[in-house]
Formats: C-alpha cells, sequence, structure tokens
C-alpha cells in the first residue's frame, strides 16, 4: 500500500514529492502537467537564491531535483474524485484508479475564463491565455488584454512593445493593478484603457476579428486580431468536493496543512494560504510532506 | 521522420517541448516564428491555429506540449 499520492506537480507537489522520497516513503505522483504555474511565470527575482531565473528554468530545475529520486509519476491525467474508502483514500483520474494511506492536494490554480460565446472556439485562434507564450505572434495587430489587475497589465506591458494597438478591457471602473505597471503604460499612445467595459463575445472567422463589448451600458465592437484573457486563477479544487474549502473554493488547511478530513493534507496554490507565490507553495509542499510523515508514525493504517 | 517545432523564444512550453525531444534524442528544426513573419504564416496554415508551440512530426500536427501525443507520433 502507497504511503502518499501526491495530486500536482507544480512547485509545491515536487517539493512534496523530493520530501517523501528522501524519507523513503512509498509514493505515487498523479498530475496534469509538470512545472504548473511557475512554467508559464514571466520572470521570477524573489526565490532565494537565485536573482534572476525564469518561471520555465526554475521548473526545469524543479523536475530535474524530483527525478535524482526513483518517483513514480502519472502525468497527463486528469482527476475526477478523491474519496475516504475505509481508512484509505481513493484517487479516481481520467486514466486510473489509485489507493494511498494519506494524500496531499497541491493541484494549484487555472486561468478562470471568460464563459461568453466565441470563447471555446477561437481559443489558439486568437485567443489567448499566455501572452507570455503567444504574444509575438501579435507583431503589428490590434489585440484586447481582458482584466484590470497585475496579470492583465503586465500582458498589456509586453503586448505594447509588440502591437499596433492595446486594449484593456477592465469591467470595473479603474484599473486595480500595481502603480509601478500602470506607470509605464500611461503616455504610450498605443494603448486605450476602456473601464466599465464587459465583455460579451468573441468574434471572427477562421480567426478572432472582434470583441464585442458592453461599455458603459453601449454596445461596442472592438476590431481586434488577438485576445488575451487575463482575468485572474480559479484553483483546482473541483474534485475536491468532499473538503472544505473557502468561498474561492481553496482547500481550507490549519498550519499543519491538515484538511477537514484525516488523512487528507493540501499545499500550496489550492489552499487558503494566504500569498500565492513560488517560495511559499515550495515551503508548504515541504510542511506538507512533513506533517503527513508524523501522520503516518502516530496512526497504525 | 521530419519534425519541427515552431515557438516563441518567451514561450516556456516550447523550451519544454524542445527539452524533451533532445532528451529522447530526436533531432528537429526548431523554427522561432516570432522572428519569421513568413514561418508564423506557414505555422498558422498547416495548423489552421496561431498557438505555440506548435509540432509538426510527420503528417502530424501537435498544439502545444502533449507528450502522449509526442511518443505516439514518434512511437516513443
Amino acid at each position: 500500500m502507497l504511503d502518499l499520492i501526491i495530486i500536482g506537480a507544480g512547485p509545491a507537489g515536487i517539493t512534496a514529492a523530493v520530501y517523501a522520497a528522501r524519507r523513503n516513503m512509498s509514493i505515487l505522483v498523479v498530475t496534469k502537467d509538470i512545472g504548473g504555474q511557475a512554467a508559464i511565470s514571466g520572470d521570477v527575482e524573489n526565490y532565494t537564491g537565485y536573482q534572476f531565473i525564469t518561471g520555465p528554468e526554475l521548473a526545469i530545475k524543479f523536475q530535474a531535483h524530483m527525478s535524482k529520486y526513483n518517483i513514480e509519476i502519472k502525468e497527463n491525467e486528469e482527476i475526477i474524485k478523491i474519496e475516504k474508502e475505509g481508512d484509505l483514500i481513493r484517487v479516481t483520474s481520467d486514466k486510473g484508479s489509485y489507493q494511498a494511506k494519506t494524500i496531499i492536494v497541491a493541484s494549484g490554480k487555472r486561468s478562470k475564463k471568460l464563459n461568453v460565446p466565441g470563447e471555446k472556439e477561437f481559443k489558439n485562434r486568437g485567443l489567448t491565455y499566455c501572452a507570455t507564450c503567444d504574444g509575438p505572434l501579435f507583431a503589428q495587430k490590434e489585440v484586447a488584454v481582458i482584466g484590470g489587475g497585475n496579470s492583465s497589465l503586465d500582458a498589456a506591458i509586453q503586448l505594447m512593445n509588440i502591437a499596433k494597438k492595446v486594449y484593456i478591457v477592465n469591467i470595473n471602473s479603474v484599473v486595480e493593478g500595481d502603480a509601478i505597471m500602470q506607470e509605464k503604460l500611461h503616455g504610450n499612445d498605443k494603448v486605450i484603457i476602456l473601464n466599465n467595459s464587459q465583455v460579451e463575445a468573441v468574434l471572427g472567422d477562421k480567426m478572432v476579428n472582434g470583441l464585442r463589448i458592453k461599455r458603459e451600458g453601449k454596445q461596442e465592437t472592438l476590431a481586434v486580431q488577438g485576445i488575451f484573457v487575463e482575468i485572474g486563477l480559479i484553483p483546482n479544487s473541483e474534485f475536491a468536493k468532499i473538503l472544505d474549502r473557502n468561498e474561492f473554493g481553496e482547500i481550507k488547511i490549519n498550519f499543519h496543512n491538515q484538511t477537514n478530513i484525516s488523512g487528507f493534507f493540501a499545499a500550496g496554490d489550492v489552499t487558503d494560504v494566504p500569498e500565492k507565490q513560488i517560495i511559499i507553495a515550495c515551503g508548504e509542499g515541504s510542511k506538507a510532506c512533513l506533517s503527513v510523515f508524523k501522520y503516518l508514525a502516530t496512526h497504525k493504517i | 521522420m521530419e519534425v519541427k517545432v515552431y515557438s516563441t523564444p518567451t514561450c516556456p512550453y516550447c523550451t519544454m517541448v524542445k527539452e524533451y525531444l533532445s532528451s529522447k534524442s530526436i533531432s528537429f528544426q526548431g523554427i522561432d516564428v516570432s522572428l519569421d513573419k513568413a514561418a508564423a504564416d506557414e505555422m498558422i496554415k498547416v495548423s489552421g491555429q496561431m498557438g505555440v508551440p506548435t509540432i509538426v512530426i510527420g503528417s502530424e500536427v501537435i498544439v502545444g506540449f502533449d507528450k502522449e501525443a509526442i511518443n505516439k507520433a514518434l512511437n516513443l
């Protein structure tokens, strides 16, 4: 019987796996991808020991660290359900079913969707959730960035050097991102901020050719070829319905990364821990694993 | 089999795809679509979309770092 199943292989999951391997626990990692959000982050300048490293580079280092140990990893699996089965834990994915004594949920967060007509059809056809990745393809084109927070401003800053015109479509009456980022945008005549604007539909033929919005109650169409969705993140916790979650869907944990159910632990961005940072997720992953270790030592399963 | 990876320098999954192929000793042609407009148009034509990485393996077109699809196309 496995000691531990770890869901997710971002900073929290990988760190938990490394700690578990070093304690000779028998573990399995079940995950959709490796690296999590760290892999799609831009520049990282606050991870101690690295004055500067890019997200992908750091993610590759994490992965290399994990692969030093003989850890079984099931990649490309979507978790459907976790449940209690007697004293054990059952994890069901779209590809298999696994059992262990304990679990650490470290499934992170993902980009929020717009949920408007056209979004699905035009994904990768002009609509993208990764400005860092796809931005360069929109050279000299007109684009819209949806959102008014830091990630949206970050995308707009990247794009203003590439695109011909950048609309920032913000649902609120003011843009909320950091002052330092707003400063970078101000005075750039390529950037147009549209406040009080709700996205209604993504338009296009084969590729995106427009965005329909309602601005201050009036419908308008922006003739854009690119749409960058940056409206925040939601936790990947739908499969963890048996666990207590807060109003945002984050799994509630205590100092020891324990959830409300015995044997179920959680770590990183999927939890209600304050502040979502790579370094915090790593710390939380290690803390969760050490809690599991103590739990196994004191519970006969 | 001819393998092409259409990518941008800032795209992390592109880096991962290339590292993955290298780790399996698969040689490939890396094409930076941010520098080469004609290559970007070619990628859009071949794949009908504009997300990177786009990987072309023989007649197979794979969008994103889909390890399983890559393995299948390469018989790994």
